[in-house]
């Protein structure tokens, strides 16, 4: 298992292609945080984002803020949610938007493997409730659109060796998550014999 | 009961309420500083402790940085206990527990994540209607009040379950169901935590006993020796699973498991399952009846 770093937004596929699952990263750069009713409204809804997302890391969060002024705001607590609830705008953010990397907590279920795959993409694994570690290693709250649907809104963010995370899900269609549940449901197996 | 009495109890609870719920999500207790410890200690697997030092570290930052250990600042959930001689009334005690969660989310400020159910619109400070969420125990012979804050977080509330299980499925079937649940939640309730179960009662009364679960201390055992002897056996099989921490693989899957139970009806046999992620948030105070307040964050 390999540790790289990464910064983002990246311009060269290949830096992708490097990782594998259970991989250590840390992050440099900008990422850009997401959330459930972010995606409803540019997927379901077709509002176009108003943040160019290529090559982007998108982080799964609704960050707790103090606002400074119009349309600025200041870090309090910033974590990450659970990704699964998200799995299905997958898809689209890197066919539509060329968004690279996925960053969340708790993983992707299987379905994500494939688009992944096909498109060069990751599912980096972060530590959920790690916050306040986090909020340090987030160095500014550049920007802030779609503030009316607060904390859910769409959030560029500085950071500086943001992580460890590890890779969940590589684009060589390698996944944390698939094999811990293959060995888990196996083992249940022979629990369940004993019992 | 006189009027100035009264007014400096509501003040007394609220201000109580107010600093648990703060102090709840920025200071974990030391039982759970132990567990995690020891968890380090133990677990094998390279993303496991990777996951593992990344907690410890996030404990340290949130106490030197004086924030909060996860951003989910939860749905506010109170446990009190009432004593039969407190001069508030419950009704007044709810209603300053309110008021003492919108003053710390509003003081903070933290995040509020109560909306609405069916609109999903933000109602704001973290309170609403039936929110906060509280339970109450009433104690004879008393004055004094506690109060239990236990600020839940959605990531392990989500991976709740329920399953009516029949007799004949007996405890086999209550250790199948926790262990298919826990298997299928993965990484996403945040593991290592604490897994509640409530047995028995009713569907309704079964979850709310594995809630209870999740309030104890982590590795209390329950009085009834076979209740506690279950608790030991599903902690071993939880963790010969091998989903790990944040279900990146590994030894430790759980901290600890807490089982609540409760008499049923002869043809029910109800299991719930209430997951507690790894940041398991609790602080206590006690109110006496002249409203003064004994904080006690390992309670």
């Amino acid at each position: 298992m390999a540790t790289h770093e990464v910064t983002f937004p990246i311009t060269d596929p290949a830096e992708i292609q490097k990782l594998r699952a259970g991989d250590e990263v840390v992050v440099q750069g900008h990422i850009i945080g997401i959330r459930d009713r972010t995606q409803v409204r540019i997927f379901d809804q077709g509002v176009e984002p108003p943040m160019d997302l290529s090559g982007a890391f998108l982080l799964h969060t609704a960050p707790g803020v103090r606002k400074l002024g119009p349309g600025r705001y200041e870090k309090v607590c910033i974590g990450t949610t659970t990704s699964a609830r998200m799995v299905r705008f997958t898809e689209p953010l890197g066919a539509q938007y060329g968004v690279r990397a996925i960053c969340g907590k708790g993983g992707f279920p299987d379905e994500a493997i494939e688009p992944m795959q096909r498109l060069g993409m990751v599912y980096f694994a972060i530590v959920g409730g790690a916050a306040a570690l986090e909020t340090t290693q987030i160095e500014e709250i550049e920007e802030v659109a779609w503030e009316e649907l607060m904390p859910e809104c769409l959030w560029k963010f500085r950071v500086k060796d943001f992580g460890p995370l590890t890779v969940g899900i590589d684009a060589h269609g390698g996944s944390l998550y698939r094999d811990v549940q293959e060995r888990a449901r196996k083992k249940l197996e022979e629990i369940y014999a004993r019992l | 009961m006189s009027v100035t009495t009264t007014t400096s109890l509501d003040g007394a609870v609220e201000s109580a309420a107010a600093h648990l719920y703060v102090w709840a999500l920025k200071d974990i207790p030391q039982d759970l500083r132990d567990a995690l410890a020891r968890a380090a200690e133990t677990e094998t697997s390279v993303p496991g402790q990777r996951v593992l030092q990344t907690i410890l570290r996030n404990v340290n930052v949130a106490e030197e940085e004086k924030n909060l250990v996860c951003q989910d600042t939860g749905i506010a959930v109170y446990y009190c206990r009432v004593g039969e001689h407190f001069p508030l009334h419950p009704a007044r005690i709810y209603a300053a527990l309110k008021e003492g969660t919108e003053r710390a989310t509003i003081e903070h400020p933290l995040r509020s994540n109560t909306v609405h159910t069916l609109t999903r619109e933000n109602t704001g400070q973290n309170v609403g209607y039936r929110v906060p969420i509280v339970h109450w125990d009433f104690i004879s012979d008393w004055d004094g009040l506690d109060v239990k804050c236990v600020p839940k977080g959605s990531g392990s509330e989500n991976m709740s379950f329920l399953k009516m299980c029949v007799p004949a499925d007996g405890v086999r079937g209550i250790k199948e169901f926790v262990l298919d649940s826990i298997v299928g939640a993965g990484g996403k309730p945040c593991p290592p935590g604490i897994v509640g179960v409530g047995i028995g009662g009713s569907a309704d009364y079964a979850m709310h006993l594995a809630k209870e679960a999740i309030a104890r201390p982590v590795g209390t055992r329950n009085e009834d020796p076979l209740v506690a002897e279950l608790e030991e056996d599903l902690y071993g099989l939880l963790n010969e699973t091998g989903i790990g921490p944040m279900g990146l693989g590994g030894d430790v899957t759980v901290l600890s498991v807490h089982v609540e139970h409760a008499d049923t009806h002869m043809t029910l046999n109800p299991v719930a399952v209430n997951y507690q992620c790894w940041a398991a948030r609790r602080a206590s105070a006690h109110v006496a009846a002249d409203g003064t307040i004994d904080y006690e964050r390992d309670a």
